[in-house]
């Protein structure tokens, strides 16, 4: 089977191309579900939704109908249900939010629109990253075109981010959008129940609300027989890193990396070999090249000890130091952490500081032993995931590569010497470290 | 500056909250000052009728902010893990070789500032390059003399 031949629901009518104007998203059958909703009602159309077991693609795989169905009912709210919708797509490895507010923003909106009647929101709230410029202008466009023909008639406002990972967290987007720095809340209360200035609050991603028309369309239980079991329907699967063709790639649930990296992305470039595979975004615990045969699914994923996440698949060739990756990642973290939790704001500065020792070959086993010690101190002891991140991915890097890891110790330094693929990187905290240098010598 | 006082209120009112437009207020203020000094800070606060301490640690606490002056031109370059494994090392050694300044740096002119920053979501086509916020991907080193040229030949 071709990728042609596949079901497409997020990018259906796309063809390759954009479908930016409302005319072109109407000649597909845009804004048809829209209209079909508002005649089902709202208990049906969360009904569908349901049938549809629709799990959130924003990287937790959540049923959406479960998270709307602890929403209380509009006639038993206090006060106003807000939507907010979550398009802060910052998780290294995922860059598909982007690609559907670009190619089918009318979707998106659509989305938004249904899923909004059918909570009984007041408004909606999309958080996007800052970054996103030109994507914050092809929605405000497409929002602009919405509004007039009389669509919107739950108002979206949206709301740029400006550069901080943690916001992609939901409560910690709640916040930043409340004006705050973007921290995470304590869960209970959630936010179905105290959310947005205390607020019941639906929060989804870009991809799920995304889906949401088409399911409208064929009916939850039709969009539940593609895909597998537990993880229905399609993906949009980000592929990076040494592929001869990345991008995004709407597939079923359940394909393998093998298609995904080899079919659809052309293969390893240069005749490479594949070393490993990251899974799901930067976050997501490694695999190994003899893995590549494994269904891409929320299930399969998880017993084989990672995640699906954000299904941002990033394949590593033979020439990558996974100490110099890990290293990088963890940097990541470090710069990234909110510092409100202890063992997240000290532990990714240790993890950091730790493989930067193997890396420059100063590191004894005993402090290979205490990197890993540390990532387990780590894990479940934070408000958010993304300490715990740090923690499983630096571990499963450990775990999977250990004879790299001690081959740095043995050998003093780094056993790729000059020819890893990530030499010569530099990350924001270099630069912070650099500044520091710099200014101490200027003193 | 009444202009962006009203501009702030203007934003304000589309939140049930007026604090919610903090960061579009201060990313106002930084358009209009080309940074956020202490002032910029201080007006921010009077539009949203808070104080100065709340908006300077919204603008700490964010990337996007800056506290001191930039060039004129801003060249961000992601140099997370995806864009690094398809060669933003090399990227980032044929800017700094071009503009004669390390990342983090400001050229001495003050024209262009080059920085590297975390995944900036293009990872398919890497390695990407925000040049004045807008991206370009894939960037090689090749096409780096073109990008710095144009910015020089813009001023």
């Amino acid at each position: 089977m071709s990728t042609s031949d596949r079901p497409l629901f997020v990018l259906a009518g796309t063809d390759g191309g954009d479908l930016r104007s409302l005319e072109d998203y109407r000649r597909v059958g845009g804004y048809v579900s829209l209209e079909k909703a508002r005649q089902m009602g709202r208990e049906a159309v969360l009904e569908e939704i349901k049938k549809a077991s629709l799990r959130g693609r924003g990287g937790a795989g959540f049923p959406m109908g479960q998270k709307a169905s602890f929403l209380p009912s509009p006639e038993q709210a206090h006060g106003p249900i807000y939507l907010v919708v979550n398009a802060d797509e910052s998780e290294p490895g995922a860059f598909k939010d982007r690609e559907i507010i670009v190619r089918v923003p009318h979707r998106l909106i659509e989305g938004i629109q249904i899923a909004a009647t059918a909570i009984g929101a007041r408004a909606c709230f999309v958080y996007i990253r800052g970054e996103y410029l030109s994507e914050y202008e092809i929605l405000m466009a497409a929002l602009a075109e919405a509004g007039s023909a009389g669509l919107v008639s739950v108002p979206i406002v949206v709301h740029r981010g400006a550069g901080a990972y943690i916001c992609g967290e939901e409560t910690a987007l709640l916040e930043s959008l409340e004006g705050k720095r973007g921290m995470p809340r304590p869960r209970p209360p959630f936010p179905a129940l105290v959310g947005l200035y205390n607020e019941p609050t639906l929060i989804n991603n870009v991809e799920t609300l995304a889906t949401v028309p088409k399911i409208i369309e064929i009916g939850g239980g039709a969009y539940a027989k593609i895909g597998v079991e537990s993880s229905t329907g399609t993906r949009l699967f980000s592929l990076s890193g040494n592929v001869v063709r990345g991008g995004n790639y709407e597939l079923p649930h359940g394909t393998s990396f093998r298609e995904l990296i080899y079919e659809c992305g052309g293969g390893i470039a240069e005749g490479r070999k594949l070393k490993a595979i990251i899974p799901g975004g930067s976050s997501a615990p490694i695999l190994t090249a003899d893995q590549v045969d494994m269904s891409m699914d929320f299930d399969t994923l998880q017993k084989a000890g990672t995640f699906l996440g954000s299904a941002s698949v990033i394949a590593i060739d033979e020439r990558a130091c996974m100490v110099q990756l890990g290293l990088r990642v963890g940097q990541f973290y470090m710069f990234e952490s909110c510092g409100k939790c202890t063992p997240c704001r000290e532990g990714t500065r240790w993890i950091e500081m730790l493989l930067r020792k193997i890396e420059e070959g100063r590191a004894s086993y005993a402090e290979l032993d205490l990197l890993v010690d540390v990532c387990e101190r780590i894990l479940g002891k934070c408000l958010c995931p993304l300490g715990d991140s740090d923690a499983m991915v630096v571990a499963s890097y450990v775990t999977h590569f250990r004879e790299e890891f001690e081959a740095h110790i043995d050998q003093g330094g780094c056993p790729f010497g000059g020819s890893s693929s990530l030499k010569g990187l530099l990350s924001p905290v270099d630069e912070l470290y650099r500044g520091r240098i710099h200014q101490e010598a200027a003193r | 500056m009444a202009e962006l006082y009203d501009e702030i209120r203007a934003v304000a009112d589309r939140y049930p909250d007026r604090r919610s437009a903090v960061i579009p207020a201060l990313r106002l203020a930084q358009e209009h000052y080309g940074y956020l000094p202490p002032e910029a800070i201080r007006e921010v606060a009077a539009a949203l009728d808070t104080t100065p301490a709340v908006c300077h640690q919204i603008a700490t606490f964010y990337d996007m902010f800056h506290l001191k002056p930039t060039g004129r031109h801003t060249i961000d370059l992601c140099s997370n893990a995806p864009c690094a494994l398809v060669g933003a090392g090399k990227v980032l050694e044929a800017f700094e070789r071009e503009l004669g300044i390390g990342a983090g740096e400001t050229t001495p002119d003050g024209l262009i500032t080059l920085r590297t920053v975390e995944c900036l979501g293009g990872c398919g086509r890497g390695t990407v390059v925000a040049v004045d916020h807008r991206y370009r991907e894939p960037v090689t080193p090749a096409d780096v003399p073109g990008i710095v040229e144009e910015l020089r030949r813009e001023h």
